[in-house]
């Protein structure tokens, strides 16, 4: 069965206090040379051959993602 | 005047939003997110809480719920709604009001009296209120940083729709301090803080919020 991924990131202009966070742990940690951290969400839908293109960017612009803060990609990976 | 309370799996804040209802005067009716029945409200509120724990996005789920259909038809026929705390998020993710509200910028859980200005007293929710009034009610939450395009955000300004912010310091990051806002119609709107809270001050900061069950109660009889 076809997986589907649909990785979901907040828009650049948006403020991440949690990749903030992320990054300013790391050097805390002794991992040096991170400069920046965006944290966002990553969704694996198995799907069935029925489910179009069309039908799986409508799942992630009205629901996987808010488009008024997020931005989302969808790749299929296996078929 | 019957005015309604909506209860979400998860929804915390159902109790105390029903009891400041019956404060104002109306009376006050239990709504069942399953069920697609407004059982003939002339307002609807949707309390604080986290519906569906949160998952996906604060509001994302519980804006599918089988009321929140009867909600939106109302809401754009003119029905005052008003969104509190985790309302207020699910009438973003409904598209009823802009925005979005997003994980608090410094990551803490933000529990605290908040004062408030007053910045539109001619939406449904708050002629009750003098212009630019100060009050004080409770602000609990995780997700409360209002997030919108600039473009989005001066629209709010420049028409008035910015109907609460916060005084004092930002508690979350929010654009323009942003607490609360309204639709273009001043019948719908959104507030991170919870008025229903503060409905009596042997058990509240202040009894400020009740202003905002009283407006609607008027803006019901108005119209």
């Amino acid at each position: 069965m076809p997986r589907v991924v649909v990785d979901v990131m907040p828009k650049p202009e948006i403020l991440d206090p949690q990749g903030q966070a992320v990054a300013r742990a790391l050097p805390r940690l002794g991992f040096d040379g991170v400069s920046d951290v965006r944290q966002g969400k990553h969704f694996e839908l198995e799907v069935d051959d029925s489910v179009d293109d069309a039908t799986l960017a409508k799942i992630a612009e009205g629901f996987l993602s808010n488009p008024v803060v997020e931005d989302f990609v969808v790749r299929r990976v296996q078929s | 005047m019957r005015v309604g309370a909506v209860t979400f799996p998860g929804t915390l804040d159902d109790t105390d939003t029903l009891r400041a209802i019956a404060a104002s005067g109306a009376e006050a009716v239990p709504l069942w997110h399953g069920d697609a029945d407004l059982r003939g409200v002339d307002a609807v509120v949707l309390p604080g809480g986290f519906s569906y724990g949160d998952y996906l996005r604060a509001g994302a789920i519980a804006r599918f719920a089988p009321v929140m259909g009867e909600v939106i038809d109302a809401a754009r026929g003119g029905m005052p709604v008003l969104g509190i705390c985790n309302g207020f998020q699910v009438l973003c993710e409904a598209g009823l009001l802009p925005g979005a509200l997003l994980r608090n910028a410094g990551l803490h859980f933000v529990c605290k009296d908040q004062w408030l200005k007053v910045e539109n007293n001619t939406t449904a929710w708050t002629s009750r209120y003098e212009p630019g009034a100060e009050i004080i009610i409770p602000l609990k939450n995780q997700d409360g940083r209002f997030a919108a395009p600039r473009s989005t955000v001066d629209e709010l300004e420049g028409e008035g729709r910015v109907v609460f912010r916060y005084l004092g310091d930002d508690p979350n990051g929010s654009l323009g301090a942003i607490a609360g806002i309204s639709d273009k119609t001043g019948r719908i709107v959104g507030l991170m803080p919870h008025p229903e809270h503060a409905i009596d001050a042997l058990t509240g900061p202040s009894d400020d919020g009740l202003g905002m069950f009283l407006s609607a109660l008027d803006s019901v009889v108005a119209s």
